[in-house]
């Protein structure tokens, strides 16, 4: 009997990815552990290896589609002694409990990519329980180009759209009424659409000639959603703090010294900053909606300027780490990140970031938090100030300012300065953190 | 017979009536037309392919007598004779109005000869020859009766002096100094025959241009071109008077700067709008609805009263023989319950005026785009940069269109120049199936023709034109 191959979730939050390459065709045959398939994701490129034996009957979904849902069939595999005409009226099978609306579809141009993943997305009829009225925005449906002009500029699903002109085709008077009756908008959770970014208008503020357009990759419309929705849904306080960091900088030279590690200030950073967590715990929380998730870990997410965009890969129980091992694991973190060779375990999740701009000469910055998380810690330079001491004379001390960002919902301003005090504590006794 | 009910009784068979009466019977429809004058009405016999066979002739001679060493050619002695040119021309109108009959016979359309007269909701009563014929009995009426040429107290046409399209088609002579009234499509394509064949001819436009319904840019075009041949062409004039004398006819003319000036022709031709032939139809019997000459109708051309329909130029304008046609069809479809039948979308009528340079156009003109409230992208493209164009020898010509900066619609084409007329269909399409600019530019455009200038205004309307 044919077997689907489904489109698997790389993490567990993953719920589409792009697949950018087949390594096999249709007619191959396979077995366990052969590499079928590249499938992007926001933040990486992962092979996908074959569980099964036999031959690849058909390919579902053609290389370079993007949003495939994970759970979609992308392929048939046939067993041994099968061939093709076993394929003939095996339908894959649906994709438990997939919401239509979340076929991410409703960017509403009937492209040929788009209407293929509508179809990936949707094309069971035994769909189960879903009551999506609107389910035929997968079928084909003929429209002319304006329609399907307007339509996007609109940000209407063209398939939900009634089509009046000759053989039903959908016509510009069509769109328009949908738009003034209001059907056919897709919901927020379809796409990016809820960014509700006006491209036509955007553009028409510039001579077309006087720009050069790229198109989106999958981290930068991630980073586009995410900080949209983080900065519009998460109650932001900032909190600054000064930190000392001489005695700090004087225990790296003497720790780097011996030529065996090399510890940055930023490992410093991130030690301090679990240490701190672990010592205010309400501070290392998330807000789930309904309830606090209360981490037992300090998984430091640390921000990493990439080409393109940026990543968080996690130094796990970085309050356990020694510096040496620490100041490892960063280095291979950052490295693996600029490569693009992270797996999404190594970026998902993470209890705290730490954002840190002191080697670009920032002063002072705030960041938008790296939401579900409760928190993100923006780190400036270190530089020569005067002081004015407890005598009153003024002294030249070498300083670092850090602001605190936290979602309100889950940690209150108290919270964060103890968290901040704790923070400058090690920070400023680098001893400490030895204790 | 005469007992029998039609499906459809329509009255007047221009190209408005016998097109729905050939349909109708496609449909399987019984269908009778009644006609008082001539198969294929005003267009076939005195209207659009006559004027059509008059223009060929006077360009012809034109290109004969003044252009023939442009091309290398002699000719010497270069004449014309007009009984012959016009005889030619009501030769092939003869022949397109007996095609009109074959095709009536083809299609079992049955024809009544006289002039009709609603008399109750499904009763059209017919005289001929001042004599009563049998009432004729239909579920359906179609009124498709036309329109005639508009005329004002104080210049009324006496055939002789003044003229309106109906004796300025059977010419009895070439006029010396020849008076045009009127600007528009009727008004220009006379001036152009009269003025191509020797006629010393000045058009009065009341407007501010010449070819008002069309964009500024192509009137604007149209004047330099109409003067560069010879025409004296007085915009924002308005003539006030007509007063035949012995042998000529003097005008009372009030210029743009208000002066009036009395001025003598020799013949003058009346060409200043239209009216519908709403009179003595029998609309007043059930009450069915009229707007001065135009009896009013919805997108279905249903009058206000049940099973009465009103089609073509007496159901308002554009009067358009093509667009007579058009409305026919969609009429008698929706009476047949034909489905996916589509109401006209009047923007895209395409218009043709056979003028030398001609001019064409569909939609929007830039002016009543912006009107309307669209951001607009302008192309242009003139005809000297066109090598069939300059080939042909006519290069003087523009094609010009107007997109919705915000959709890519194409809002409106606007053409003058050679063959504009045939060319035009193209944009009719483009516009009938909603492309954007997108496909017009994706289009390929055969080399060398004159439609690589359509192509050419496209991409000149997104900053892309390659060849000027």
């Amino acid at each position: 009997m044919p077997t689907p191959i489904l489109m698997p979730a790389l993490s567990p939050t993953m719920e589409s990815g792009k697949l950018s390459a087949w390594l096999v065709k249709e007619g191959d045959t396979v077995s366990s552990g052969d590499v079928m398939c590249e499938i992007e994701t926001d933040k990486a490129t992962m092979e996908v290896e074959c569980v099964d034996e036999g031959t690849i009957g058909k390919i579902l979904v053609e290389a370079g589609t993007e949003d495939v849902l994970v759970n979609a069939a992308i392929a048939i595999l046939l067993e041994e002694g099968e061939d093709a005409s076993a394929l003939e009226g095996y339908t894959p099978p649906a994709i438990p409990g997939a919401p239509v609306a979340a076929a991410p579809v409703a960017t509403a141009l009937v492209d040929d990519v788009a209407s293929k993943q509508v179809a990936v997305a949707a094309a069971p009829a035994s769909a189960p329980a879903v009551s999506a009225p609107k389910a035929a925005s997968k079928s084909a449906h003929f429209s002319s180009p304006l329609a399907r002009r307007i339509a996007g500029l609109e940000g209407i699903d063209i398939g939900l759209v009634t089509g009046t002109g000759p053989n039903g085709r959908i016509i510009k008077r069509d769109v328009l009424d949908a738009v003034k009756n209001g059907v056919a908008k897709p919901q927020a959770v379809a796409g990016f659409s809820s960014t509700a970014v006006d491209a036509v208008a955007v553009k028409a503020l510039y001579a077309e000639d006087s720009y050069e357009e790229i198109a989106a990759d999958g981290m930068r419309k991630v980073i586009a959603k995410r900080m949209t929705e983080t900065a519009r849904d998460v109650p932001h306080i900032f909190l600054t703090i000064d930190c000392a960091i001489d005695a700090l900088l004087s225990a790296r030279k003497g720790l780097n010294a011996s030529g065996e590690v090399k510890i940055s200030v930023n490992d410093f950073v991130i030690k301090a900053a679990a240490m701190a967590l672990i010592k205010v715990p309400e501070a290392n929380a998330s807000w789930t909606g309904d309830s606090i998730l209360m981490h037992k870990h300090a998984d430091i997410s640390m921000a990493v300027a990439i080409e393109g965009g940026l990543i968080t890969p996690i130094v796990t129980n970085a309050d356990l780490k020694g510096l040496a091992e620490l100041s490892l694991n960063t280095k291979d973190l950052a490295t693996r990140a600029r490569d693009r060779k992270l797996s999404p375990s190594e970026y998902q999740g993470g209890t705290f970031s730490i954002s840190n701009m002191g080697m670009m000469g920032i002063k002072q910055f705030t960041s938008i938090i790296n939401s579900p998380q409760g928190a993100i810690l923006s780190v400036g330079s270190g530089e020569k100030r005067v002081i004015v001491a407890a005598g009153g004379d003024f002294v030249a001390k070498t300083m670092m300012t850090v602001t605190l960002a936290c979602d309100h919902r889950v940690i209150d301003g108290s919270v964060g300065a103890s968290f901040l005090a704790a923070f400058k504590g090690f920070i400023e006794q680098p001893v400490s953190m030895l204790l | 017979m005469s007992n029998q009910t039609y499906d459809v009784a329509i009255i007047g068979a221009g190209p408005g009536g016998y097109v729905t009466a050939i349909r109708a019977a496609q449909l399987g429809l019984s269908v009778v037309v009644i006609e008082r004058e001539h198969y294929g009405g005003i267009c076939l016999n005195w209207g659009c392919i006559p004027t059509k066979a008059l223009l060929r002739s006077s360009e012809q001679y034109h290109m004969m007598a003044h252009r023939a060493e442009e091309f290398g050619l002699k000719v010497e002695g270069a004449s014309f004779d007009l009984d012959k040119i016009v005889a030619r021309s009501r030769g092939i109108a003869k022949q397109m109005n007996q095609g009109i009959q074959y095709l009536f016979k083809k299609n079992k359309v049955n024809v009544v000869d006289g002039e009709a007269k609603i008399k109750a909701k499904g009763v059209v009563g017919v005289t001929a020859n001042g004599k009563a014929l049998p009432d004729i009995k239909a579920k359906n009426i179609i009124i498709a009766t036309g329109a005639r040429a508009r005329t004002f107290p104080g210049m009324e046409p006496d055939g002789k002096y003044i003229w309106t399209y109906k004796q300025a088609l059977v010419p009895d002579t070439v006029p010396e100094r020849l008076l045009v009234i009127g600007s528009g499509a009727i008004g220009i394509e006379f001036a152009s025959f009269f003025n191509a064949l020797g006629s010393k001819t000045t058009v009065v436009e009341v407007m501010d241009r010449v070819l008002p319904v069309e964009d500024k840019d192509i009137s604007k075009f149209a004047l330099k071109q109409f003067k560069k041949q010879g025409m004296e062409i007085l915009t924002s004039t308005k003539v006030d008077k007509l007063t035949p004398g012995k042998k000529d006819i003097t005008a009372s003319i009030t210029l743009k700067n208000g002066k009036t000036e009395q001025r003598t022709f020799d013949r003058v031709v009346l060409a200043v709008g239209i009216v519908g032939n709403v009179e003595n139809i029998g609309l007043e019997t059930l009450g069915i609805k009229h707007d001065r000459s135009h009896i009013v109708v919805d997108q279905w051309s249903k009058t206000n009263v049940d099973g009465i329909y009103a089609i073509g130029d007496v159901a308002g304008p554009p009067w358009l023989a093509h667009k007579a046609s058009h409305e026919g069809i969609i009429c008698i479809e929706k009476i047949a319950g034909v489905k996916d039948v589509h109401p006209l979308n009047p923007a895209n009528i395409p218009g043709c005026t056979y003028c030398h340079p001609q001019v064409a156009s569909v939609g929007y003109t830039e002016e009543k785009a912006k009107q309307a409230g669209y951001k607009v992208k302008v192309g242009n493209f003139p005809f000297v940069g066109n090598g069939k164009a300059v080939a042909l020898g006519e290069p003087e010509g523009l094609i010009k269109t107007v997109f919705d900066a915000k959709t890519g619609e194409l809002l409106g084409a606007h053409m003058i120049g050679a063959e504009v007329t045939e060319l035009i269909q193209g944009y009719v399409i483009a516009r009938g199936l909603e492309t954007t600019e997108k496909e017009l530019m994706h289009t390929v455009f055969a080399h060398p023709t004159l439609s690589e200038m359509m192509h050419e205004s496209v991409l000149d309307a997104y900053g892309k034109m390659i060849h000027m």
